[in-house]
This record gives structure tokens, sequence and C-alpha cells, in this order.
């Protein structure tokens, strides 16, 4: 098996709260190979985005922890990485881009100044050359007059122009693993899809690995080969983004499914649109056994017992389910 | 920053400091005092005398035509006469400006260095054991007004261990080095207790406005970028968070200007706070008028600065 280019092992990271410790993202497993597009659906709350921040070490600790488990990126342990050394690989081999654009940038510098810092801090370039570099990223990700726009400030650009931007920042360095955190949750229908679009082209043009994290699954289907879908801070399946919508085998992933939007059926049949009834369990007290069973329509008195592990029922297909 | 906002800006602060002024003139006429007070009850001076010299200064006329009177002359140049000094007020003024400006200045200097490390540290590692020593430090230092803080280190400083002294001197003959020794000396304590007091309140404002940023999407971006924690701070959180302290520095000078009215009468500063309360004393209204004017126009420059510094700290601010 070749090496991954990430490979979490059984990530733990906590988080000390008031009312006690919230197990957010509690036993995750997630491989990504070279140039693979990965998926990561879930709720909100089911530990997704803490999953993203901690490959990053984005976390704020306190009071997050690692409690355990490994990231392994190209065969090294992030975890225990001194800030010097993660420093280097931030932007430089995983870069991230976020789901606010609105309040993802400085507002105090323009958005050449922003890209500029990540090319002269990994590059050492000089500012001009940063620069011209950033001009050539802008002109890359579709704005329009980038000579002239490099020396905006972020509040002259619209939403999607700046997330354009901050994928143009997160990818000026050509990383070999891009994190894109809900990229296109908070902008408006047509300019997702323009969005996703260039982040296709712009792995077609660089060759990156992308983790996609979304609660989105159309996006899904659309752009990944290999989907893990998170519930309670666990992954409960894991395959190849055909046999994940062609014979999904937890639960929740049938009900994540069934939960897309189906304009058509709305319209013609007037069809309501189904919901997984219930809400995610608290992650302060998980219950034991499978997290989803109380939301589960087919729960078993094994359900509730212990949490089921995960097995593999085809190739690269692998549900935590004892069905 | 554009140039049309420059222009703006120092537009503005012409009828500002006009609407001062007036108000400052109507106060002080309906204040009771007269400078003439003394000469209606000394029995050397006929009263036709003194209503001939009332008459002569326009001291009876009303208000507003004393007010445009005023206004004039001081467009000319002719800040007035002190009764008291025997003196023009402007070269009065002048004598006195250079020391107190000093010391304020030297203050908020003082004031600045210390509470901006001392703000972004403690914000940085909230909770540490550095953020409680420095917010209980800096609320024993606002609590302490200024006449006591400077009582107390006159009583250390001055009488018990005698190294500094405790009345400021403007005449001083020595020159070179010791020149600057002896001004230093002198002014060690009113620009401690002032800088201390002043940068006491800004710890806790630098606090707040660095712990305000901290957790912004962008510092997160910054973070993201592998640039260090000392650029994430100094660039991206540091920066951001001066904009509420600039308009904070700027909007407490008129607090300075008083406080150093009363440290200025504590360290017989010859200021020119304590030439304001000196004049008060003696209804110089000449005087009271010209210091408070000026007091204003300090102000008014302040703030000037502070819209100046803000625009060019906030690019969101000069385009509009």
């Amino acid at each position: 098996m070749v090496e991954a280019l990430l490979d979490i092992r059984d990530l733990k990271t906590w988080f000390a709260t008031e009312d006690g410790l919230v197990r957010a993202v509690d036993g995750v497993d997630l491989r990504i190979n070279r140039s693979e597009t990965v998926g990561v659906v879930g709720e909100s709350g089911c530990g997704k985005t803490v999953t993203a921040r901690s490959v990053l070490k984005l976390i704020d600790m306190p009071p997050g922890r690692f409690a355990g488990g490994q990231i392994l990126w190209q065969g090294r342990d992030l975890i225990p990485l001194q800030a010097a050394e993660m420093d280097k690989i931030r932007s430089k081999e995983i870069a991230i881009v976020f789901q606010e654009p609105m309040t993802s940038l400085n507002p105090v510098y323009t958005v050449g100044d922003q890209i500029a810092e990540v090319l002269r801090e990994h590059e050492k370039l000089t500012r001009r050359q940063a620069i011209e570099r950033a001009v050539e990223m802008l002109a890359l990700v579709n704005i329009p007059n980038p000579k002239m726009r490099v020396h905006d400030y972020p509040h002259q650009f619209s939403g999607g122009m700046r997330q354009r931007v901050m994928i143009a920042m997160a990818l000026s360095c050509r990383p070999k693993l891009l994190i894109a955190d809900e990229p296109t949750t908070a902008l408006d229908v047509t300019i997702q899809a323009q969005i996703l679009e260039l982040m296709q082209e712009m792995k077609e043009k660089f060759g990156m690995a992308i983790m996609l994290i979304t609660h989105a699954m159309g996006v899904v289907a659309e752009t990944c080969q290999r989907v893990v879908v998170m519930y309670a801070g666990k992954v409960v399946e894991e395959a190849p983004v055909e046999a994940l919508f062609g014979d999904p085998r937890h639960p929740y992933t049938q009900g994540l499914i069934r939960s897309i939007p189906r304009v058509d059926r709305a319209a013609v049949h007037k069809e309501r649109l189904e919901a997984i009834p219930g809400t995610v369990p608290s992650l302060l007290t998980p219950p034991p056994g499978c997290r989803f069973a109380q939301r589960c329509r087919f729960a078993k008195d094994v359900c509730t017992q212990a949490i089921p592990p995960l097995k593999e029922v085809s190739a690269g297909h692998f549900v935590r389910c004892v069905l | 920053m554009s140039r049309q906002y420059l222009i703006r800006r120092l537009l503005i602060a012409i009828p500002s400091l006009l609407g001062i002024s007036l108000v400052l003139y109507s106060v002080l006429a309906l204040a009771p005092g007269d400078p003439f007070g003394e000469l209606a009850t000394n029995p050397a001076i006929p009263p036709e005398v003194a209503a001939a010299l009332r008459a002569k200064f326009g001291l009876d006329d009303p208000v507003w035509s004393r007010y445009l009177h005023w206004l004039t002359a001081m467009f000319q140049g002719d800040w007035g006469f002190s009764f008291v000094s025997r003196m023009n007020v402007d070269t009065l003024i002048l004598q006195r400006l250079p020391t107190t400006l000093i010391v304020i200045g030297a203050a908020q200097l003082l004031a600045i260095v210390v509470a901006l490390p001392i703000g972004v540290l403690a914000a940085t590692r909230p909770y540490s054991v550095f953020d409680q020593i420095a917010n209980t430090l800096a609320f024993i230092g606002f609590s302490l007004p200024t006449f006591f803080t400077g009582l107390l280190l006159i009583l250390l400083f001055s009488i018990k261990l005698d190294w500094l002294p405790f009345v400021f001197r403007d005449d001083i003959t020595a020159t070179g080095l010791q020149w600057l020794w002896e001004e230093t000396k002198q002014s060690i304590m009113p620009v401690m207790v002032l800088g201390l007091f002043q940068g006491a309140s800004l710890v806790r404002f630098v606090r707040s406005a660095v712990l305000d940023v901290v957790r912004l999407d962008y510092v997160t971006t910054a973070r993201s970028k592998g640039i260090g924690e000392r650029k994430v701070v100094v660039r991206h959180v540091v920066r951001t968070a001066l904009i509420p302290v600039v308009t904070l520095v700027a909007l407490q000078m008129p607090i300075v200007f008083g406080g150093a009215i009363v440290t200025e009468q504590i360290f017989r500063i010859p200021g020119i706070g304590s030439l304001l309360i000196s004049s008060i004393l003696a209804n110089d209204t000449p005087v009271v008028m010209g210091v408070t004017f000026v007091f204003a126009c300090l102000v008014v420059l302040f703030n000037l600065i502070a819209d100046f510094l803000y625009a060019w700290l906030d690019p969101r601010i000069a385009f509009r």
C-alpha cells in the first residue's frame, strides 16, 4: 500500500469547558492520498471542522488538547512538532480555506500584501516579487484586472471574490494538500458553483489533494472521489463516492442522502423533504454504544451496548454499524 | 489616506475652535469675579477713575461686543494683557507652555510604552499569572488619584530619601549634561505620576482591545500561513487592536491636561496649568481665557492627529 499523504489515526481532540470535557473529535481515522479529493460530511457539530483544524494545529490549546492519536503527514507525526517546525508546513505544504470569506481576510491590509505575506515567508521573495506572484495568483483565480485589484482592500471585494482571494492565497506556495472548510456555505448558490468549479480547475492545474469539508451532499457527489461521513466525533462510514451514493450502508448516511433537496420532486409531486429526526447527542456525555442509536429507526439492543467496530463491507467501503 | 480626507478634517477643526472660544468666553463672562473688583473697594481710588478705567477696557460693554473685540484681536495676534503679571498674555503662555508640553508628552509616552507591551502580553496569555498581576497593578494604578501618589512620592523620594527635588525650577543655570541631569531629576516624579496613572487605564483598554481581535477569523487565517506567532500578533492582532486604543488616547487628552493642572500644582511646576490656577484665583480673566483656549486648541489638535492615525491604521475609514 502506498504511503498516504495524510494519515490521521485514532485522533482525539478534546476541549475542556466549564460543563466538562467535550470530545469533539473522538477517535477519527482518515486517509488522504496524493491528488485525491476526499469529502468529509456530517451535520454541524459533528467534528468536521475540528478535525480539519487539528491537522494544521489551529486549535486553541487550552481549552483544546490532543488526547490521543497521530496525524501522519507523509509519514511524520505532526502532533509532537514544535511551533517553528509546524510553521514550515502551514501554507507551504498544507493550506486551508475557511468558511467565512467576509471575515477571514484582515481588513487593514491589501489583498496583495496578504497573499505576498505567505510567499515572502516561505519562498523568501522580496516584496516586489511577492506582489508580482500575487497578481499572477489573482489572475489564476479569475479576478478581473488583477494588477489593479492587488492593491485593493478586502472590503472592496464581494464575498465570492474574497473566497477567490482566499483560494489564491492558499495555493500561492503550491501546497500538496488543500483543506477547504465549507468553502461555499456562506456564499449564494450561483457563486457556490463557481467556487467549486474554480477549485476543480486549480486541482487539475496543481494536482494537489483536497480535503473538502461540507454538509452539502450534492457538492460531495460532484467533486469527490472518496467520502468520509462523520457523526458525533466519529467516522461512521467511508466509501468511494459511487459506493456511498449507490449503496449507503449506515442509516445516518442513508438519512443524509434522503435529505438532499430535489427540486423536481418537490415541485411535481409536492413531496416533503425528509429530515433525520432528533439532534446530535451531547458530546459531553456521549451515550454508550452507537452514537446514532437514539435517532436510528433500525436500532436494536446491541446498538446501545458497545460502539460497533468499523467493518469493511466491500473494497474500500467501511461502515460502523451492526446491520 | 486620501488628501480630501485630510483637508476635510482640517476644515472641520476651524468651526469647532470658534464654537469652543464662544462658549469659553460666555462662561467666563457669566462667572462671578471682576478683574477690577479690587478698585471698587479700594478707598484710595475715586469712583470716577475706576469707572473711567472700566470704560477704557470696555468691561461694561455687552458680552457679544466684547467677544467680537477679543476675537478680532486674537486674529491679529493680540491675546490681551495680564492685569496681574503686567505683560502680554501670549508671552506669558509661551513662557509656560514648553514645560507643560514636555511633562505631559513624556508622561503620555511613558504611559504608551508601558501599557502597550503589558496589555498585549496580558491578552495573549489570558488568566495567566502575568495577566492577573498586570490586571491587579493596573486596577490599583488607576484607583489612586494623582494628587495622592504625587504627595506619596514627594514624601518618599524628596523628604525621606532626599534623592529628588520636590520643587520644579525653571531657572536652572547649569549647562550641558549637568542641565539635562537636573531637568531629568526634577521631571521624574511628575512624569511617573501622570504617566503611570494614564498607563494603568490604558493597560486594561489595550488588553480588552487585543482580546477582541485575537479570536477573529482573520487571526486564524494568519496562523494558518505559518508566519510564526510573533508576526501573527504584531501584524494581525496589535495593528487592528490599536485602532480603538488611538481613539482612547486622543479622547483622554482633556483628562490628561486636567490631571496635569493638579500635578503641576503639587510639584510646583511652572507650566500653564499652574498659570491657569493662579490666574483664576487672581481674577486675571485675559490669562484664563488665553490658557483655556490653548488647552482647547491642544485637545482639538490631538483629536485631529487621532483622526489621521485612525485613517492610516484602518483603510476603511478614509474611503468614506
